[in-house]
């Protein structure tokens, strides 16, 4: 893994109102990383993600993508560069059968652009592309599930709709906003290995999780958020170490638990 | 048995599952039953001009064909993109006066004025109703319902485009056969047209900016420009009936950016079926000539008018053509809960 950044954040300020939600968050992502950010509820998690990909305009501060600036983009500006996000609360197309919610992203420029086996478009009817994905994202690709309505999902299924979408745009960067909450244990184990294939594919993710544990097993660095700052960066055994994570707001049992196994 | 016990229960007729793609009718019957409709819309509205009696009912054929392109461009924006629109009236006049100024300032023939208002026109209107895209629901409207208006007052006060006297001497159809087939046939072609249009993985990003704009921009993908492109075909087929009718008054007049131009097509579309483009066509043959046949009431036609539409929106707030649909593509049966 290259040490150059992909992407920087910096100083990244939002207030809402007179409610800070970022103050001054500045950490680089690397290429080819799967970068953790953990931090209690309404620590800004969301919110930097937001910022990232332009969905919320930042009150100050700069975020660079290859070392080009990208800040006060609009959003699809930014997912056209590559930069891809899931939603936490999840955003499919209700009315759509799975695979036909595909459909929309193939449709995209960025996804033309980039063709591929993946591509869409120029490569043949999107329908099947979107199968198609679908069946690397786990869908099973014989069984009546591409074709259910996305309001019929269950969560797990609706998750991995969230990634086929960022698969479907050729994504460098994926944003995944806390992709494993509500899932089973059986399910997330599951999803783990999607998660190594991205990164082995190259792709960079950056994964918000509450869900240390399963968390540690792919990422290679940790971001931690407090009240809207960044208390310290680094691996998972250095973040689980530190006094400040340990006693601020960590409950002591879950961090002995997490740390024997990391 | 009371009503709490029982649902009614629906079932696709097996022929509707069949026959759902192309390739898989076996039979004359099964081919029949996917074209039948079709044949019969596009058969009663080529007929329609042979059998009603005289010039003033053939009239009233053209009048309906404009409100039902009206209201094709109202069942796009407000179900397809999700953009409800009062604009009818701002359309309306917006290609009315520039089909009429081309042909009696630049002398270029009805025809040809006609496609160039629907394009010009439909560029205006797109670019006057850009600022606005972002707007949802009752503030869209709202605006839409302003421009006509606004410009209705505009040519009165400074007196520009003919004032309050209109553009007279307006070149009419080389003939009433020609008029009343040229707009028949922009009916057919936009209703066929749009159809296919809503099916296709445009079509498809199109709804996606009305249910979810969000996901959408997660895409990749402008959602300004999709509005955009929308509102311009919406608005283009608005222009292009307010040219046809300058043509057929052979007068563009401030009455080009009246209230019914926008009213109607909506009450149209509620009896029609909205979402269904083919049902907002019905509901103008409907409206249009009850409205004609209430002309002498006066006043009261308002009453009946509204009578009409409030039976619709109480009892058959689906409108005519998801009845339709339901009845002919389903069984239906009542079960025991
Ligand atoms: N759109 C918004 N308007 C006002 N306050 C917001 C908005 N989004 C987030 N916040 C506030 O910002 C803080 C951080 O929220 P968020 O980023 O969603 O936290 P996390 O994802 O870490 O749980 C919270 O205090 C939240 O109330
Ligand atoms: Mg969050």
């Amino acid at each position: 893994m290259s040490e150059e950044p992909i992407l920087q954040v910096q100083e990244a300020t939002k207030a809402f109102g007179g409610v800070l939600a970022l103050n001054r968050v500045s950490f680089d992502v690397r290429k080819g990383e799967v970068l953790g950010i953990i931090g209690p509820n309404g620590s800004g998690k969301t919110t930097v993600v937001n910022c990232i990909t332009g969905f919320i305009k930042m009150t100050s501060g700069r975020v660079l993508f290859h070392g080009k600036e990208i800040t006060g983009k609009p959003p699809h500006k930014i997912a056209d560069m590559g930069v891809t996000r899931t939603f936490q609360v999840m955003r499919p197309y209700y009315s759509l059968p799975a695979y036909k919610n595909l459909v929309i992203p193939l449709f995209s420029p960025r996804a033309r652009r980039t063709g591929g086996w993946r591509g869409g478009g120029r490569l043949g009817d999107r329908n099947t592309v979107g199968i198609d994905i679908l069946e690397e994202i786990g869908f099973e690709r014989d069984s009546f599930v591409p074709y259910k309505l996305a309001s019929t999902l269950p969560t797990g299924y609706l998750k991995r709709l969230e990634l086929a979408r960022c698969l479907a745009l050729q994504p460098e960067v994926i944003l995944c906003d806390e992709v494993f909450s509500g899932l089973s244990m059986s399910e997330i184990a599951s999803m783990l290995p999607l998660i190594e294939r991205f990164q082995m594919e190259g792709i960079t993710v950056v994964m918000i999780e509450h869900r240390l544990r399963e968390l540690f097993r792919v990422a290679g660095r940790i971001v931690v958020m407090n009240f809207g700052e960044k208390l310290i960066e680094g691996s998972p055994e250095e973040v689980m170490a530190d006094e400040k994570v340990r006693e601020a707001y960590f409950g002591s049992e879950e961090v002995e638990e997490v740390m024997t196994y990391a | 048995m009371s009503d709490e016990q029982r649902r009614k229960e629906r079932l696709d007729r097996g022929i509707k599952i069949r026959s759902d793609s192309l390739y898989a009718i076996m039979s004359w019957r099964e081919l029949a039953y996917l074209t039948a409709p079709r044949f019969l819309l596009i058969a009663g509205i080529l007929l329609l001009p042979l059998l009603v009696p005289g010039m003033y009912w053939q009239r009233v054929v053209s009048v309906v064909c404009i409100y039902a392109l009206l209201a094709l461009s109202f069942d796009l924006m407000a179900h397809y993109v999700g953009l409800v629109s009062l604009g009818g009236a701002f359309f309306i006049g917006t290609g009315g006066y520039i089909s009429a100024m081309l042909n009696t300032s630049l002398g270029v023939p009805p025809l040809l004025a006609i496609f160039i208002a629907a394009l010009l026109g439909g560029v205006i209107c797109t670019v006057l109703l850009l600022p606005c895209l972002p707007l949802r629901g009752v503030y869209f409207a709202i605006v839409t319902l302003m421009y006509p208006l606004f410009l209705a007052r505009v040519i009165e006060a400074l007196d520009i485009f003919g004032g309050t006297d209109g553009i007279m001497g307006v070149e009419s159809f080389p003939n009433r056969w020609v008029e009343q087939y040229f707009v028949i046939a922009m009916v057919l072609l936009f209703l066929f047209g749009l159809r296919r249009l809503v099916n296709t993985d445009l079509g498809l990003v199109l709804r996606a900016v009305m249910d979810n704009d969000q996901a959408v921009k997660a895409s990749g993908m402008s959602v300004a420009l999709f509005k955009g492109l929308a509102v311009f075909i919406a608005s283009g087929i608005g222009c292009l009936a307010g040219a046809c009718i300058v043509h057929i008054y052979m007068w563009s007049g401030i009455s080009l950016f009246a209230l019914d131009f926008s009213i109607l097509p909506i009450a149209a579309t509620v009896i029609g079926g909205g979402g269904t483009l083919v049902g907002p066509v019905i509901g103008c043959f409907i409206l249009v000539p009850v409205s004609e046949l209430l002309r002498e009431f006066g006043t009261l036609r308002i009453v009946c008018y509204s009578i009409i539409l409030m039976a619709f929106v109480v009892f058959r707030s689906e409108g005519i053509m998801n009845y339709g649909r339901r009845k002919y593509h389903q069984f239906e049966r009542w079960v025991k809960v």
